[in-house]
């Protein structure tokens, strides 16, 4: 406990980390990113985002990551990351007949 | 729900069925504690809470729907749900005088209009400790509707008593400023808390219900010593003196309040839809 915190709401929100959540569909196999939020600890930040996030039965089940554990590509490199491969649609499937019985890919 | 009622009919007390002021005395607690926690809407502090609060009060006022909707499927006198929470005034109502209390620190003026945190952080863990092990204990009842009613409401109380856990602890061990409101707040719900355990014709029904009231207050001890250690928080003694008596029809000044704001459209329009 320290006397000389500052007790006011947005203080006190600026001391809590960012979070980012990940929810599971019934359907889905995979988590989907779906938001975020500010959450003290990790315990806390599934607790809001079960109800910031599930309130309309979307989800079985809950992953949050903290946001500085994520790594993200800068908006700068864009074209050196992206640009190359706008002329290689050979690289989409859609140049092949798949037969009925593959069914859905 | 089919084997609950295969359960109790091996029992053979399949035709029992809780009294309808304990019936009316469950979904008026739920229903009061519902409204007043929807007073955070638009003011929590901060947007999760909101939300959090939001469910919480749906996941009550959900519960006493049900409860409301079965006491009239038995009157079978033409009431539904709506007869009970809009068109019963308040000595008829049955809550705990706690969860009529407003979201104010003791010493609060009335023109304050800063709602505390605090009162409704700790007010939620006591009303979820007793709430969660009596619905656990309810959805072994002999009356198969309330029964399960109360299987469905544990899981709501279970969430609500975390959801509550968790602030306690994480604002009672939290600053010397956050620690003192959770003290003060929980000082000034404490005494309230003996109306869980006074004696009247309720603790006889819920005894024929099959409801161990020694049980659940050792359950109910149990869980808040374990939640006070660790929010570092002071059980206060024994509260001395009045208690109250809300379950009895006679409740505080602010349960007019709430109530007027809950059923005034519908009594300016009865049986209107929207």
């Amino acid at each position: 406990m320290s006397t000389s915190r500052p007790s006011t709401e947005p203080a006190a929100l600026k001391e809590w980390p960012l979070w980012e959540v990940f929810v599971r569909s019934k359907q889905g196999l995979e988590h989907k990113h779906c938001g975020s939020l500010h959450a003290a600890d990790a315990a806390q930040a599934l607790v809001m985002a079960r109800d910031v996030y599930t309130r309309r039965q979307e989800g079985v089940s809950i992953w949050v990551v903290p946001s500085r554990a994520i790594t993200a590509s800068s908006p700068d490199d864009k074209g050196e990351l992206f640009d190359p491969a706008a002329d290689k649609i050979y690289r989409h499937p859609t140049f092949y007949d798949i037969p009925n019985e593959v069914g859905h890919m | 729900m089919d084997t609950l009622i295969d359960e109790q009919t091996q029992r053979g007390r399949a035709n029992m069925q809780a009294p309808q002021s304990y019936l009316l005395h469950l979904a008026d607690n739920a229903l009061v504690l519902g409204q007043r926690n929807a007073q955070w809407c638009g003011h929590a502090p901060i947007l999760e809470e909101e939300l959090a609060q939001a469910n919480i009060s749906l996941d009550l006022i959900g519960q006493a729907r049900l409860l409301y909707d079965l006491v009239a499927r038995r009157a079978a006198d033409g009431s539904n749900e709506d007869s009970y929470a809009y068109f019963r005034d308040a000595p008829q109502f049955r809550n705990y005088t706690l969860l009529e209390l407003p979201h104010r620190a003791p010493l609060v003026g009335y023109a304050q209009g800063d709602l505390d945190y605090a009162i409704t952080i700790t007010r939620n863990f006591l009303y979820s400790a007793l709430m969660a092990p009596l619905w656990q204990q309810l959805s072994q009842c002999p009356d198969a509707d309330l029964a399960a009613i109360a299987a469905k409401s544990l899981k709501e109380a279970a969430y609500h008593l975390r959801h509550s856990r968790d602030w306690l602890i994480k604002l009672g061990d939290g600053t010397d400023f956050s620690h003192g409101r959770m003290q003060a707040a929980l000082e000034h719900l404490w005494p309230y808390t003996c109306e869980f355990w006074s004696q009247s014709e309720l603790e006889q029904q819920a005894s024929a219900l099959g409801v161990d009231g020694q049980a659940l207050r050792e359950n109910w001890q149990a869980l808040l010593d374990e939640a006070l250690v660790q929010a570092t928080l002071q059980c206060p003694p024994p509260a001395q003196g009045y208690i109250s008596q809300g379950k009895q029809g006679v409740h505080s000044e602010h349960l007019g309040y709430l109530l007027a704001e809950l059923q005034s459209l519908a009594r300016a329009h009865p049986g209107a839809q929207w």
